[in-house]
């Protein structure tokens, strides 16, 4: 590198260079924390789940009380993740697109779920739908059953997971600005067709990046998801509620080994997204700058 | 296509962008808006195209309401500043847009589009280039390819938005000859918007100059330049010397010394005139005298700076043959040849010249 030689050669340090032993320092620290604490613990998760061999861990996912809290988890993910799609498009086109009164309230209330405590929110829908409220009787004898049922699950990780793709796109759209929308509008397409043709091309690898973010946070949601699940093993047990639950009993084995389930899905998110990175880091730069 | 803006005014929030304005454009013109910025120029483009809405006034198209429509059904062709180009769609996919909009019925088939497409690139000067993403392009080449893209549609009007304000000069001055000649091939009425006169006076049939909002004058480049409506399209276009004197009894004065020019009125005044627009043939006590400070060679001619009046008074900039040599603290006499007078600038800078006077 220039600098390099520069610095080399004139006998001081560039002034954003470090000596060697501060780089190296600094490094295994950063290196030395990441290894403390995500290294071990999920080594940990992958050697207790594999004590007593595959065949018990096995066993243990097999089981008709996991497997029901694998389709639980499942079936949430695939409700919540595209509900949140949706919206999150819509917030950030109104917020990236549009001038209007009430847009950093609008902001600042996407952030919300970001803020508050998972439990909270939890709390929130228990306090909304609950027997004591004013239309959990009303529901209740219509026959609707939201708390300690699917739907209480589904509503309150569309809450916690809220701000994902919104929170991607935002910046994303704002500094895309509104010119090639207004190319395409003089063009002569249609609302519908410049979404389609023009918004969503340019947006879509954030896009695919929120929604990664978005479902390994609803496949993971615990807090919130305990409050108005009602635990009922085979119903509505999720893998993390399914996890604290065996671990309560002592069954160690068969809770880790949902545990690693878990965090399998994390490292396959995590892949996914790094592979994203490098296969199309050209085109996400291409499409955030001209 | 004619364009017609009747009374038209656009205010944003409180602030008014454009005062109530009128303005014919005839079929075929090539018309540029010329202005500093928030002269409101592009606001009026904008407004044209159907971008913006105006907040009184009507545009008309011919003999049709454009105002009722959509941007969508205006047909106009529209060349961004930044050109926009689709930025994840190929060079021919960006020219087909237009076409693949349309609905069914009206929409050709692909392999006419494409065939439209090609013609277009070949049109602009890019063939071949159909394949690359804007991205992969010049400034020069995206700049052709918008253009390419509005013409598609077949536009009633074509509407370009400072098209070479982001080029590098010599990009610039190639460019603009082509437009015109696109222009003239195309025949399409156009209207540009653009901060540089050079650039509005070469290229356009007739300038409408802009300044807060207001148009301050229409005409044609030569009108714009020999006949400035006011102190403002004066001072704005070419090079302008500003001069404060006094009139009475028919004769103009600064300082108290006449200068060999007549003008009826009488008060306080404000002279312009083009620092080349001048002669050294002055009756002996009149004209504008004084002690040479700086000079440099501008062009054909050399810009002499002089400060008038004996003890270091009003600098004014002059210009005179590059042959003839001056040094500092020579003393140069003249008086302008053709001349304008407009009251005080700063009361109003709108006004109507008092006097006009070619010698």
């Amino acid at each position: 590198m220039p600098s390099d030689t520069l610095a080399l050669g004139a006998g001081i340090p560039a002034p954003t260079t470090e000596a060697p032993w501060a780089r190296r320092a600094l490094m295994l620290a950063a290196f030395g924390f990441l290894a403390l604490f995500l290294a071990l613990p999920l080594a940990s998760v992958f050697t207790e789940a594999f004590r007593q061999g595959p065949a018990a861990w096995l066993a243990a996912l097999t089981e008709p009380d996991a497997l029901a809290a694998m389709r639980l988890t499942l079936t949430v993910t695939a409700i919540a993740v595209p509900a949140n799609v949706v919206f999150g498009v819509a917030a950030a086109w109104a917020i990236a697109k549009f001038e209007f009164r009430g847009k950093a309230l609008l902001i600042s209330l996407i952030d919300l779920p970001f803020s508050v405590s998972p439990v909270i929110s939890g709390l929130v829908y228990v306090l909304l739908f609950g027997s004591g409220s004013l239309i959990g009787p009303w529901l209740a004898h219509h026959g609707v059953e939201i708390l300690f049922a699917v739907p209480g699950i589904v509503l309150a990780t569309i809450f916690v997971t809220f701000p994902f793709v919104a929170r991607e796109l935002i910046p994303l759209m704002q500094d895309q600005g509104t010119t090639e929308e207004e190319a395409a509008l003089s063009l002569g397409a249609s609302g519908w067709q410049t979404f389609r043709r023009v918004t969503l091309p340019n947006i879509r690898w954030g896009l695919l990046y929120g929604v990664l973010l978005c479902t390994a946070r609803a496949m993971g949601e615990f807090g919130a998801v305990s409050v108005v699940s009602g635990h009922i093993r085979g119903e509505t047990n999720t893998m993390p509620l399914h996890v604290e639950i065996l671990y309560n009993e002592y069954n160690f084995v068969a809770a880790f080994a949902v545990a690693s389930l878990l965090a399998c899905l994390a490292l396959v998110t995590l892949t996914v997204k790094t592979l994203l990175e490098i296969r199309y880091g050209a085109a996400l730069a291409a499409t955030r700058k001209h | 296509m004619d364009v017609t803006l009747r009374k038209i005014a656009k205010e944003f929030g409180s602030t008014a962008a454009l005062h109530e304005l009128s303005l014919d454009i005839r079929s075929g013109e090539l018309i540029a808006l010329l202005g500093p910025s928030g002269s409101g120029k592009t606001t009026l483009l904008r407004l044209i195209a159907g971008l913006e809405t105006p907040s009184a006034g009507t545009v008309m198209f011919g003999e049709e309401d454009a105002a009722r429509r959509p941007v969508q059904d205006r047909r106009v062709g529209f060349v961004f500043q930044h050109y926009a180009l689709f930025r994840h769609m190929t060079v021919l996919e960006n020219v087909s847009f237009g076409l693949s909009v349309r609905p069914r019925a009206s929409r050709p088939t692909a392999s006419e589009t494409r065939r439209r497409a090609l013609e277009l690139l070949d049109f602009v000067q890019l063939p071949g280039l159909g394949g690359r993403y804007p991205a992969q392009l010049s400034g020069g080449q995206r700049q052709r390819v918008a253009l390419a893209r509005a013409l598609a549609i077949e536009p009633r009007v074509l509407l370009l938005d400072e098209p070479f304000g982001a080029l590098d000069a010599q990009v610039r001055r190639d460019l603009r000859r082509w437009l015109r000649e696109v222009h003239d091939r195309t025949g399409h009425t156009t209207i540009f918007v653009t901060h540089d006169q050079e650039e509005a006076m070469e290229l356009a049939d007739r300038v409408v100059v802009m300044s807060q909002g207001r148009i301050e004058q229409v005409g044609t480049p030569d009108e714009i330049h020999d006949a400035p409506a006011s102190a403002f399209v004066h001072g704005f276009i070419g090079e302008s010397v500003k001069l404060p004197v006094e009139i009475g009894q028919g004769i103009i004065r600064h300082a108290g010394r006449p200068l060999g020019l007549r003008a009826h009125g009488r008060g306080a005044s404000t002279l312009y005139f083009r620092p080349h627009e001048i002669s050294r043939i002055v009756s002996p006590g009149e004209g504008l005298s004084g002690t040479v400070v700086s000079y440099r060679r501008v062009g054909g001619l050399r810009r002499v700076e002089l400060a008038l009046g004996p003890d270091d008074g009003e600098r004014v900039e002059i210009d005179i043959p590059a042959g003839e040599q001056v040094s500092t603290g020579d003393t140069i006499t003249f008086r302008p040849t053709n001349w304008r007078l407009y009251p005080e600038p700063a009361a109003d800078e709108g006004h109507r010249p008092l006097e006009v006077k070619y010698a």
